[in-house]
């Protein structure tokens, strides 16, 4: 089979199944975040919480809710981290240092999975299993609730309720993220990810060498780590290792998790809003920029110049023979946008515009599906912009989804536009004025500048992703980057909920002929357009000095 | 008001007083009104406006350099830091010159003086629009106001006798005496006797209307000339802060405050501007970590070129524009939020006399009565309205000619010798005399002679011939011994239940037959409602007839809805219902029985000619009193918020022009494949920087026209307006600059020390 065709069966193979899955799974997630029936196992855990399922909360007690149980998993997980050499299944490995901890603790309740800690050396089971792994669970839960709650502020109407977040998550988390991760685990499972409870195995090679075979309960956090978009890895190497991700068959199925959540959420969208042809717009929107992504990465990776690049077929640096360029390409922008910020590869390593393709696809805001929940909201933010000056092009004060877009709701939109940019920017100057931190970056010229703005990008768009070459195990990148996450994490998650309850006190305006379209094909196009524009503009600069000024010399 | 406003707002009085006159009667505002669409066929009284008080308008469309330096003053004033910081766009740029002009004399040089020069270019560009845009409202309102400032009026004093003293000091409560010719000095109600009006000011062809003491048309508006009778009026308000005054303020921008969208499309583009200046604060350190340290004119110049300047330096100008447009059509918004409002409206309750038919009544048809010939009835109908110069008298000339054959000629020729009686409210019937001699009207012998020469037939029975209502033409009858017949009485009252008026001709002593008046719905309405359809926008028709009649004339007319027999309480329902249904209602209305309906829309347009109560529920006045004026409405709020928008398109899709120019002026020198961002092959790095920022000074400048004006709309769904403009702004503004950022440069290519 030629390479051409290999690509081709395998994104032919992956939109097929995301086809198949998009209808129930959206529909599904729809009826999870309806009013409905509480599951026995449910109510137990509402009477042990003292909550009461059927009481809504306004935006504020949403936004209460989600930042102390946030809050307090991190404290929870930071706790766990330092103590970990006094805990079961600790492999004897110390606790981490109070930076790092504060890092990782905060990477992983905001969904972002940044690793400044190598898994294999650094952690014992015991911390993967009921620190790390629990939390891949929540932090996506929480990105859907917010999600719901949006989507609820542009439906309801008079009212300044937007659902029960303990109510969401609990349910988000039993009835969604838990038997589907049982369910990939155990498809991870038949193609060789490991599952158990060895420790760290000594064997002598045949060619006489040792070699240490770590163990760990690896498909059961591998399953969610792609699920819940966290891309935290067992390992250090991630899904490039080979206990993690052994051939292109798991490799295909990681992808497929990892689009799963965020591009069946549309339909979610659509089928609580009443109607499916806004969601679907949503979807294309989505789309159209993952299929620009995916086709400008995989010309640059296979089209890299040079004489042993071109006998290779292609840009193979850093990349896995097992996986070949397509699975490298169609895995690394997968994750890269969906804030799942896995790698089966180097991104260092990708050509120089391919890698800033990569860095692109997390500037755009993690919206192309995007995070699960955090991929919805993002993009319904952006929508909501689109239709502010669309809507003003054809005449009238703009609404979406019957809802005025008035100066209330822009003030939340903006600050969800400013947040991202101004955590990244000022970051990355931060970063570079420090000469410490400045140094923390392996290489030289725009390669450096890449490495230090693709840590905060990752880290302000809670993709977690690292492009490597960058020495973030500092105080400074821990602490610095750690603050990045927790704040590109929950400011915007303050503005969505805060446009989702001006939103749901208006009334709703039917639409008639003179109401923007939000749901026609112009439209998208527009929408596409406008994330291309803020992204590309805001970004554009320091893309410049960077990838483009690496790619183009 | 702050210290600054009310300097400005005396500069303004001056302005006024120093008699500057705004350019009358330009060509151009025709041109305007075509582009707003086909409407105009419609409201001839829109279209031809241009009586006394509208005399002076503004030219809409012209724009002119020398408006351009006339506001220069003006705009100066507008670059004063305390004043721009209400504009966070432009406020930024403003500091952003100042940062550069400290360059200029740390490190002189012809890039960075040029450079400063055009940054601050830019600034004042902004502020012109805005005076420009305030100086047009200010020399519309001026024309508004300088018929009543030279007004003088007649003070009674408690003796009954008057004195003269100037409109200027007449005081709340102070009782005016007004006689005919003479012009209403200020707003009041009318204490003593009834007169006919002029109410609309500017129109001259609308009919003069009947004000009288007591009940729901008392009210009198300044400016207004007195066509009869002689009215005693107590004054309700004092000079300047009558109704009309108040919204003329508001045209002039002095009390403009900024609308809801205004508001939240300012809160995007300062998030815009906020979003650049982070990248531009951050990409110093990326510059210097790259080892190309920038200066600081070429990372001012970058930001000014990316923040939204365009839509920034013209928002406001484009507010003002808007109320100013509505001025143009004598159309008072008491804000601009109003204005806003009226772009969305999604119903709109029309009356439908004088909107959707022809306020008057209409000829459709001539019945004879049983034992007369149709000759004869229409000969009489003919001969009885030759001398009625009313719309009724000159439809019932056109239906005997265009129906029944009987030319105007062939009416004077019959006519000859009678002596025409004109319509009056006693006797509420016209007609014609024969036979009469120094003004005495001949017996009833002598009469005989008459009517024969009328009917051709020889010498006849009758003297005179009438035309009226039914009951009145018999009353005529009776005196000459006859009556009208039961089968006219049944043809006329078959009429009345139609919705149509029956009106009997006569001659002395026989009813000849009855004639059929109606409303006629105006050509190409239906045409119109679709259009409006197109829009989004339900139409419904009020009125007052019976289900039967409003249905028939609603199905002709192309209405969604009507209400008939409607009472104002009905219309509140209604308005209340739609709301209720998320809908937004637009609404016309002059009754003190309309203002709760008038309050309760979200546009109230009231009539001037309506009461007082009627003008404050409202939130616009329409000068002319035209029922049509309402679409013309909408589509100016819709003008309004799509130039909003399309200029905030173009606004955005400009940077990546800027970009391609000025990021490898910067950086090809440190990293040289970065040329090949260098599209335009402009000239040198200055040259390509000092380009962009001139582009972007510029541009301001070209689109104030644009501004002023409002881009062209025309109606139709929101889907095809939106690709238009996507095509039109969104398109355009990304390749325009490209060839004008190009073409600077090679102009400034030649200056010595740009290469």
């Amino acid at each position: 089979m030629s390479p051409a065709w290999a690509a081709a069966l395998q994104i032919a193979a992956l939109i097929a199944a995301l086809a198949l899955v998009y209808v129930p799974l959206g529909d599904a997630m729809a009826r999870m975040l309806m009013p409905g029936r509480h599951l026995a196992m449910e109510r137990r855990l509402y009477r042990l919480l003292r909550v009461d399922p059927d009481a809504d909360q306004v935006w504020r007690t949403y936004l209460v809710s989600v930042v102390a149980f946030s809050v307090a998993g991190i404290a929870l997980l930071w706790l766990l981290l330092s103590a970990q050499s006094w805990l079961p299944l600790g492999l004897g490995r110390s606790g981490m240092p109070a930076a790092q901890g504060f890092n990782t603790a905060v990477s992983f309740v905001t969904d972002t999975n940044w690793q400044s800690y190598s898994g294999e050396s650094a952690l014992g089971i015991g911390v993967q299993a009921f620190g790390l792994t629990v939390q891949n669970f929540l932090s996506a839960a929480v990105g859907i609730a917010v999600a719901a709650a949006l989507i609820r502020g542009l439906i309801r109407r008079h009212t300044d309720r937007l659902g029960n977040f303990w109510v969401d998550l609990t349910r988000l988390t039993l009835r969604l993220l838990v038997p589907l991760s049982i369910l990939g685990a155990l498809v991870l499972v038949l193609t060789g990810v490991i599952q158990n409870l060895h420790a760290p195995l000594t064997v002598t090679t045949l060619a006489g060498g040792s070699q240490t075979l770590p163990g760990g309960l690896v498909a059961s956090q591998e399953a969610i780590k792609e699920l819940g978009t966290n891309g935290g890895g067992y390992f250090n190497a991630n899904s490039a290792h080979p206990f993690e991700n052994p051939n292109g068959i798991s490799n295909l199925f990681e992808i497929f998790l990892m689009l799963v959540i965020p591009a069946s959420l549309p339909r979610t969208f659509g089928t609580l809003a009443g109607s499916r042809k806004h969601g679907l717009a949503i979807l294309a929107a989505m789309a159209m920029l993952f299929a620009g992504s995916l086709a400008t990465t995989l010309a640059l990776e296979n089209a890299h110049p040079g004489a042993a690049l071109q006998a290779a077929g292609g840009a193979m640096e850093g990349k896995e023979v097992r996986f070949g360029v397509t699975g490298s390409v169609l895995f690394a922008v997968s994750s890269t946008i969906t804030s799942t910020g896995a790698t089966d590869a180097t991104h260092s390593s990708f050509t120089g515009l391919g890698g800033g393709v990569l860095l692109t696809n997390m500037l755009l805001g993690e919206i192309a599906p995007g995070g699960t929940g955090s991929g919805l909201y993002g993009m319904l933010i952006l929508a909501v912009v689109t239709v502010f000056i669309g809507g003003l092009m054809v005449g009238r004060t703009p609404t979406y989804l019957g809802k005025k877009i008035g100066a209330g709701e822009m003030r939340w939109a903006a600050g969800y536009l400013l947040t991202t940019p101004a955590l990244l920017l000022l970051g990355t100057a931060l970063a570079l004025v420090i000469p410490s931190a400045a140094a923390g970056a392996l290489n030289a010229g725009p390669h450096a500048l890449t490495e230090i703005a693709y840590a905060f990008g990752s880290a302000a768009n809670n993709n977690g992703s690292a492009f490597a070459g960058l020495n973030a195990n500092t105080n400074f990148y821990n602490i610095a980057l750690g603050l990045c996450m927790l704040l590109g994490r929950f400011v915007p998650i303050a503005f969505v909920l805060g446009l989702a309850g001006s939103l749901a006190r208006q009334d709703v305006r039917p639409d008639d002929a003179g109401t923007l379209p939000a749901y026609k094909p112009l439209f998208v196009v527009m929408l596409v357009g406008v994330v291309a524009l803020v992204a590309g503009l805001t970004y554009v600069p320091a893309l410049a000095l960077g990838p483009i000024a690496e790619g183009l010399s | 008001m702050s210290e600054l406003d009310r300097k400005q707002a005396a500069d303004e009085t001056a302005l006024t007083d120093t008699g500057e006159q705004p350019h009358v009667g330009e060509p151009t505002e025709l041109d305007e009104q075509t582009e707003l669409g086909e409407q105009t066929e419609l409201d001839e009284e829109t279209k031809s406006d241009h009586g006394p008080g509208s005399g002076a308008k503004v030219a809409a469309g012209a724009f002119r350099v020398g408006s351009l330096l006339a506001s220069l003053p003006d705009a100066l004033r507008g670059m004063d830091p305390r004043r721009l910081v209400r504009n966070p766009v432009m406020f930024v740029v403003e500091v952003g010159a100042a940062l550069t002009t400290v360059s200029c004399f740390l490190t002189p040089g012809v890039f960075v003086i040029a450079t400063t020069v055009w940054l601050w270019l830019t600034v004042l560009f902004a502020s012109l629009a805005d005076a420009v845009a305030e100086r047009r409202g200010r020399a519309q309102a001026a024309s508004l106001r300088a018929g009543r400032d030279r007004l003088t009026a007649r003070r009674l004093a408690d003796d009954e006798s008057f004195d003269t003293v100037p409109a200027a000091e007449l005081a709340v409560g102070d009782r005016v005496l007004c006689t005919a010719g003479e012009v209403i000095p200020c707003d009041g109600d009318i204490i003593e006797g009834a007169a006919s009006i002029d109410e609309s000011a500017s129109t001259g062809e609308s009919a003069p209307v009947i004000r009288e003491s007591g009940g729901d048309r008392s009210s009198v508006t300044g400016g207004t000339p007195v066509l009869s009778d002689s009215i005693v009026i107590r004054i309700t308000a004092p000079p300047g802060q009558s109704f009309v005054d108040r919204m003329i303020a508001l045209v002039e921008g002095s009390v403009r405050s900024k609308t809801p969208n205004e508001i939240a499309l300012n809160v995007l583009l300062s998030a815009l501007t906020i979003i650049f200046l982070l990248a531009i604060v951050a990409l110093q350190p990326m510059a210097v970590h790259t080892g190309s340290h920038q200066q600081v004119v070429v990372l001012v110049s970058l930001l000014v070129c990316l923040i939204p300047t365009t839509i920034g330096a013209l928002v406001s100008a484009i507010g003002v524009a808007g109320m100013d447009r509505l001025a143009q059509r004598n159309v008072l918004a008491t804000s601009g939020r109003a204005v806003e409002a009226a772009g969305d409206v999604s119903t709109l309750l029309l009356d439908k006399t004088g909107t959707i038919t022809y306020g008057n009544r209409r000829a459709v048809a001539i019945f004879p009565a049983r034992d007369v010939a149709e000759t004869d009835a229409v000969r009489a109908s003919l001969v009885t309205s030759l001398a009625d110069p009313t719309p009724e008298g000159r439809s019932i000339v056109d239906l005997c000619s265009a129906r029944y054959g009987l030319s105007l000629a062939d009416g004077r020729r019959a006519a000859e010798g009678g002596v025409p009686v004109p319509f009056s409210a006693s006797s509420r019937m016209s007609g014609i005399d024969f036979g009469v001699m120094a003004g005495t009207l001949v017996t009833e012998g002598a009469s005989t002679a008459a009517v024969g020469h009328v009917m051709g037939e020889g010498p006849g029975q009758a003297a005179a011939i009438r035309k009226g209502a039914v009951s009145a033409v018999d009353d005529w009858l009776r005196s000459s011994g006859a009556t009208v017949p039961q089968d006219l009485r049944d043809r006329a009252d078959a009429i009345s239940a139609d919705g149509g008026t029956p009106l009997v001709v006569a001659e002395t002593g026989r009813a000849l037959g009855v004639l059929h008046l109606k409303d006629v719905v105006k050509p190409g309405i239906a045409k119109r409602f679709a259009q409006l359809r197109s829009m989004g926008i339900r139409t419904v028709m009020i009125t007052g007839d019976s289900p039967l009649t409003a249905q028939s004339i609603a199905r002709e007319a192309g209405v969604d809805d009507f209400l008939a027999e409607a009472r104002p309480e009905d219309k509140l329902a209604l308005i209340r219902s739609e709301q209720a249904a998320g809908r937004v209602v637009a609404m016309s209305g002059d009754g003190t029985n309309d203002a709760p309906a008038l309050a309760q829309a979200d546009v109230g347009v009231a009539m001037n000619s309506g009461t007082a109560a009627a003008k404050e529920a409202g939130n616009m006045v329409d000068l002319d009193s035209s029922p049509t004026k309402l679409i013309d409405i909408v589509q100016i709020g819709k003008q309004l918020l799509i130039t909003r928008g399309a200029l905030t398109t173009f606004s955005i899709a400009n940077d990546v022009a800027k970009y391609f120019a000025i990021l490898p002026a910067m950086f090809a020198g440190v990293y040289p494949g970065l040329t090949a961002l260098n599209i335009m092959g402009l000239t040198s790095p200055h040259s390509a920087i000092l380009s962009a920022v001139i582009f972007n000074a510029l541009i301001i400048v070209a689109l104030i026209p644009l501004a002023l004006r409002g881009v062209r709309y025309r109606p139709t769904s929101a889907a095809r307006l939106l690709r238009r403009n996507l095509w039109i702004y969104g398109l355009g503004g990304l390749v325009l600059p490209f060839l004008g950022i190009k073409l600077i440069d090679l102009l400034i290519s030649t200056v010595p020390g740009m290469r």
